[in-house]
């Protein structure tokens, strides 16, 4: 950071010096950078774990490494893209840094506990590391029992003991969002004149904290048996290997949620201040992120249908996922009518969110498929199953968490990121995706079953072509996080509301004070009235 | 090979899949199509065209919010009925399928003809007759998959998983491992071979010359001296097991239990999980003396012994054991034998 460039006034970032000021911080802004900083090695190293998958499957027969390898490879970017990066992803660097700014808090409820929540992010993510640079894990994100817990020869207790602990990272951020919206909302903020990004972090919240100590004890019970051999999955000991996937799944399907909701929330922000006009439907779109979360947890039964529960149990699950269906699709619906009649400008934050909803009805609409029980038996476990997932996580979280990542930027830094290139960039990243994801869903169909190191040869051309999206995919990446380092030091000087949008976070300096506020804002207006910001920004921008 | 788009439909199934599959991507491209050209003619048609542009605010509508709740709403209960209907189907094999016995491992696929064929990796089967594989694994999970007849089941350890498909076009597909299970995962493959009748019965004719599995069985029983105990008059110190099979048994315990597969299979390897009334829990279990290809023989030894006994196997009233493609490829199914009705 130049200060010398520019005459500034005291802020969160040139308030104190030094790497103790950092790693002992206890300002909500500074954390976020700490995530930000974090899981971008994350995100890096997760995303060589897949370069070298996507060459890798170039060939048929994997001529780069041995199945050993090949299997700890795709453990290894589930594990470091799931855990390490998409659950903390926007919630922890972005809800972290506008949350307690958006209903006008000084900071988080307990700053103290959001510093605890990143250092035992880095204790997990120090274990799960050294379990890799130790050997590896090849069982699979998902940790299949028995193969688990009686098969594996590779490091499964550290990285169990590393998700185990980044899970109470993500507890604790949960239960941080929730007491803090609860209890620290500026005078006149009522829960309806919230921005729905915060509405989005709420219900993300109560999954987090209700979902995620199911997954800590799923992974105990892992222990258990691995290492004392107490049978509880493995059949051989007396145990059910299915009840291991119903436990696994009562946390992990709700993790979905906990990756797409806040990218839900960043799209609500996007639509309407880049359409200058209030969300459509306000409350429904509210309402339709808590009923995600309600109804997130009432279907996990939909990755066993053939595992062997019963048919009625199938049928259940298949129907109750129908239901979660639906409030995806009002909220698409919605941010589309926001559209109507509004001034849209194609800012780099508007083009993610396009991307994003472009992907992510893709990504929606393929999981109706998956949920319909005749199509599931066959696509079930192949790669139609993997596009329809990273079409969700990656053409829906990603594209939110960059978009969110270049709309809130100017606030985090002060500088705006040079416009082109992050256009540029946001378009190569659109037509990279789709051409690594789309031949996937083809060759899902076909009956390509995912996680396999070799292949039959009529499969080859579509696999080719999916490495050839995935290497522009890559240039896509590299280039935000070029431009992004540039900015800091030769970006142009962003003002206090440089796209005049409405939230409190755009009503204070660009970077913001310590204490966010140099005095609490009172609300006396509904979320996302333009009419008060139009006009203001120009003399500002 | 060419590039290819959209798998072989070879089973009765498929077709069926692929239709819902239709509807499907026809409701996906409708509503994808719908928002796409939405957000394009919306982004151009509203561009800003000043810093100052200042819209009319507009804040909902519950007539739209209804209209696209409730559409979206039919449409996907249309996908639940019509996608359960076919996964109830496919739960349910006809009562006349061919029975074959698979037993999975790290990583090959053994699979037992009931006239005493074995193969591995490989599985002959005649056209036009629904196939029921009854499936377990002897380590991890996995999952039997041929794409072509849009069929896939888990195979479990220490259960027996079902899957039934019926061939409706002779060729050899894949048949690929689909759950994760180990190294050589990719490598768990293999052919499913359909053949015209005729050809599967000269198959069948010109494989070695084995005994069939309830033969085999019968041996195994009688070297682990099973009749010791299990006299088939009643008289041992444990029950007699002739028509046993597709009998509900009163348990010690109270309850009573379908003689199943998988309460034989228990029986064999855990006796003293359900102990029948009247009776002491005496026996040892034999876990680890049998094979789960073991186990299916005594399976179908068992069930063998039906109280008219000797010649025709029996089945039961839930799914009659279609034995028999000993006669030549005739279709009439075997005279079924109800097993007695104690």
């Amino acid at each position: 950071m130049n200060n010398a460039v520019v005459p500034q006034r005291e802020n969160y970032l040139n308030a104190s010096y030094g790497l103790k000021s950092w790693l002992l911080t206890k300002d909500h802004k500074r954390i976020a950078l700490l995530y930000l900083f974090t899981i971008t090695l994350f995100f890096a190293l997760g995303g060589v774990f897949a370069t070298l998958i996507r060459v890798e499957l170039l060939s048929p027969n994997g001529h780069l490494m041995s199945s050993d390898t090949y299997n700890k490879m795709f453990t290894m970017h589930g594990v470091v893209m799931i855990f390490f990066f998409l659950i903390p992803s926007i919630p922890a660097v972005i809800g972290n840094f506008v949350l307690p700014m958006m209903i006008g808090a000084r900071d988080l409820a307990f700053p103290r506990i959001n510093l605890l929540s990143w250092y035992l992010l880095v204790i997990g993510g120090a274990l799960a590391i050294f379990a890799m640079v130790s050997g590896g894990v090849d069982t699979g994100w998902t940790f299949y029992t028995p193969y688990s817990t009686s098969y594996s020869n590779t490091w499964v207790i550290a990285t169990a003991l590393g998700i185990f602990v980044a899970g109470f990272s993500s507890i604790l951020t949960g239960l941080n969002f929730i007491v803090t919206v609860h209890r620290m909302r500026a005078p006149g903020m009522t829960w309806f004149r919230m921005p729905l990004f915060v509405w989005a972090h709420y219900a993300t919240s109560v999954i987090q904290v209700l979902g995620t100590p199911v997954l800590a004890v799923t992974l105990v019970l892992v222990f258990c048996e691995r290492v004392f051999h107490i049978g509880l999955f493995d059949p051989a000991l007396g145990g059910d290997p299915v009840l291991f996937q119903h436990l696994f799944w009562f946390y992990s399907h709700p993790a979905v949620y906990i990756m797409v909701l806040p990218a839900m929330g960043v799209l609500s922000e996007l639509v309407s201040t880049f359409s200058r006009k209030p969300v459509f439907g306000y409350k429904i779109v509210a309402f339709s992120s808590v009923a995600i979360a309600v109804l997130g947890f009432l279907v996990w039964g939909h990755h066993l249908f053939v595992s062997g529960q019963s048919l009625y149990a199938g049928m259940v699950f298949s129907f109750l996922s129908f239901f979660v269906a639906i409030p995806s699709a009002i909220k698409v619906f919605n941010w589309t009518a926001t559209l109507y009649k509004g001034s849209i400008s194609y800012a780099t934050p508007m083009l993610y969110a396009f991307g994003f909803i472009g992907l992510f009805t893709i990504g929606g609409l393929t999981g109706l498929f998956v949920a319909s029980l005749g199509i599931d038996v066959h696509v079930t476990d192949t790669y139609f199953v993997v596009a329809h997932f990273h079409y969700i996580m990656v053409g829906g979280a990603i594209m939110a968490y960059l978009g969110a990542l270049h709309f809130w930027w100017p606030k985090m830094t002060g500088r705006m990121y040079p416009e082109a290139w992050a256009r540029l960039s946001a378009l190569i990243i659109f037509l990279g995706f789709n051409l690594t994801f789309f031949p996937q869903f083809i060759l899902g169909y076909l009956g390509m079953p995912r996680r396999y190191h070799t292949y039959p040869d009529e499969f080859q051309v579509l696999h080719v072509l999916s490495t050839a999206g995935a290497s522009v995919l890559a240039v896509g990446y590299l280039l935000p996080l070029i431009y992004f380092a540039w900015s800091l030091r030769y970006g142009a000087v962003a003002g206090a509301n440089p796209w005049g949008a409405t939230g409190l976070e755009w009503q204070t300096a660009s970077p913001p004070p310590v204490h966010n506020f140099d005095q609490i804002p009172v609300v006396d207006y509904e979320a996302y009235d333009y009419s008060r910001v139009v006009g203001e920004e120009i003399a500002v921008g | 090979m060419g590039l290819r788009l959209f798998p072989v439909q070879a089973s009765t199934i498929s077709v069926e899949t692929d239709h819902l599959l239709y509807f499907l991507l026809a409701v996906a491209a409708f509503f994808s199509l719908l928002i796409f050209a939405a957000i394009f003619y919306f982004a151009i048609r509203y561009r800003r065209r000043s810093e100052r542009d200042l819209p009319h605010a507009v804040h909902g509508g519950m007539a739209l919010e209804i209209l696209w709740t409730v559409i979206p709403l039919g449409l996907t209960m249309v996908m639940f009925g019509w996608g359960a209907s076919i996964f109830f189907k496919e739960s349910r094999p006809p009562d006349n399928s061919m029975q074959i016995y698979v037993v999975a491992k790290q990583w090959m696929w053994k699979l037992q003809h009931m006239e005493g064929q074995r193969e591995i990796n490989e599985l002959h089967v005649p056209l036009g007759r629904p196939i029921r594989l009854t499936m377990t694994s002897e380590d991890v999970i996995h999952s039997f998959y041929v794409p072509a007849f849009r069929v896939k089941q888990d195979v479990v350890p220490g259960r027996y998983s079902t899957i039934w498909f019926e061939p409706t076009k002779a060729g050899r597909y894949h048949l690929f491992c689909a759950e994760y299970c180990g190294t050589n995962h990719s490598r768990m493959g293999g052919w499913v071979d359909v053949m015209e009748p005729q050809d599967y019965q000269a198959w069948l004719n010109g494989g070695a010359a084995m005994g069939s599995l309830a033969a085999g069985g019968q041996k195994l029983f009688e070297s682990l001296a099973c009749g010791n105990c299990h006299k088939p008059d009643g008289s041992g110190r444990c029950p007699s097991l002739v028509g046993l099979y597709g009998r509900t048994v009163q348990l010690a315990s109270g309850g009573i239990v379908q003689a199943d597969e998988a309460y034989i299979r228990e029986s064999i390897l855990n006796p003293q999980a359900k102990i029948v009334a009247g009776f002491q829990p005496l026996m040892p279990t034999f876990q680890g003396l049998v094979t789960e290809e073991g186990v299916l023989e005594l399976i179908e030894y068992i069930k063998s012994l039906s109280p008219a006994s000797g010649t025709q196997v029996g089945g039961n009233g839930l799914m009659p054991e279609p034995n028999t493609l000993k006669n030549s490829s005739q279709e009439t199914p075997a005279p079924i034998e109800r097993p007695g009705n104690r």
